[in-house]
């Protein structure tokens, strides 16, 4: 959560991302741990290097088991569909040339992302791949330990794990909140995602409670 | 391609297109300042979202388990001003527990 107007640094987002890094990493271990029957190790880091989207590889994984490649692929691929309006939101903050921009648009995650809003649209580049880098190591190394001693760790649903993240993305949202705008755009993306989740498969919920910043065409205080 | 591979591939290159798509399309044009107002309040919408969708989302149905009263816990952490990572321990740890009670399933 960078302050507003003073331009961050790397180190800023690599300090503010280390506690969430803690949490993404014992992720890593709950995925490596699924995966590594499912995919084969060399398969499952190569997933977590080039995806790096806890939510999609596990419901590819999972998914692969029971509802076949076409099924993995395009749940995958419509959980992490919101990378599309978040990517044009980072678009006018990130650096030139084209190349750096395309790496720093990969070290875009939700966390990362969320550490790098300044407000009002706006996102550091450099908290962004600070944030982005020690959080793609920690869910690296994870996925790694995870493939390496799945056995010594059993089941994460015993240690809470699948609680932990959307307490995750609750302590984010807390510092996203500044506004009755904000407020209005979470309380209505919250609603629109609970309303679908019966009847889209998943990943559609999310993505369309995006449609919930329309708030933010709404004249008046913000 | 074996089938673990073949989703590796596609699923690691759509994600690669979907994050790029926008910042290679735009450029780095400034937004107008009405798609700027829409797009300060994507962070809270699809936080949202993430929420309810990782706490009560099931296989197609709304779960009431272990996930809510681990996310109870969080909202108390957070109202306490703990910090995150006490936070997030705080979650896990009670749905731990609820599930370890047999009360949740």
């Amino acid at each position: 959560m960078a302050t507003a107007g003073a331009p961050g640094t790397m180190g800023d987002g690599a300090r503010a991302a280390a506690p969430l890094a803690v949490a993404v990493g014992l992720f890593g271990v709950a995925f490596g741990v699924l995966a590594a029957d499912a995919l084969g190790a060399t398969a499952a880091v190569v997933f977590s290097a080039t995806t790096f989207a806890g939510s999609a590889q596990f419901a590819a994984v999972s998914l692969l088991g029971t509802g076949g490649v076409a099924g993995a692929i395009v749940a995958a691929l419509l959980l992490n569909s919101r990378y599309l309006p978040i990517g044009v939101s980072v678009a006018p903050s990130l650096p030139r040339p084209l190349w750096r921009r395309l790496l720093a648009a990969q070290l875009c995650v939700d966390e990362s992302w969320a550490i790098a809003h300044q407000g009002g649209g706006r996102y550091d580049a450099r908290v962004l791949v600070g944030a982005g880098i020690v959080l793609y190591l920690a869910w690296l190394a994870g996925t790694g330990l995870g493939l390496a001693g799945g056995e010594l760790i059993g089941d994460p649903e015993d240690l809470g794990m699948d609680a932990a993240f959307p307490a995750l993305f609750l302590a984010l949202l807390a510092g996203q909140v500044h506004d009755r705008r904000g407020a209005a755009a979470a309380v209505l993306g919250g609603a629109v995602a609970l309303a679908l989740v019966p009847f889209a498969p998943a990943g559609v919920p999310i993505i369309a409670a995006s449609v919930a910043c329309l708030v933010g065409l709404r004249p008046g205080r913000a | 391609m074996s089938e673990a591979w073949l989703v590796v591939a596609i699923v690691g290159a759509g994600t690669i297109a979907l994050k790029s798509a926008g910042p290679v399309l735009l450029g780095g044009r400034a937004l107008p300042p009405r798609v700027m107002a829409v797009l300060a309040l994507l962070a809270p919408s699809l936080l949202a979202a993430l929420i309810v969708t990782n706490t009560l989302g099931g296989d197609r149905e709304i779960v009431l388990d272990a996930r809510a009263a681990g996310l109870a816990a969080a909202v108390a952490a957070l109202l306490l001003r703990a910090p995150l990572l006490v936070v997030v321990a705080a979650a896990a740890v009670v749905a731990a527990g609820v599930r370890a009670l047999g009360w949740l399933a």
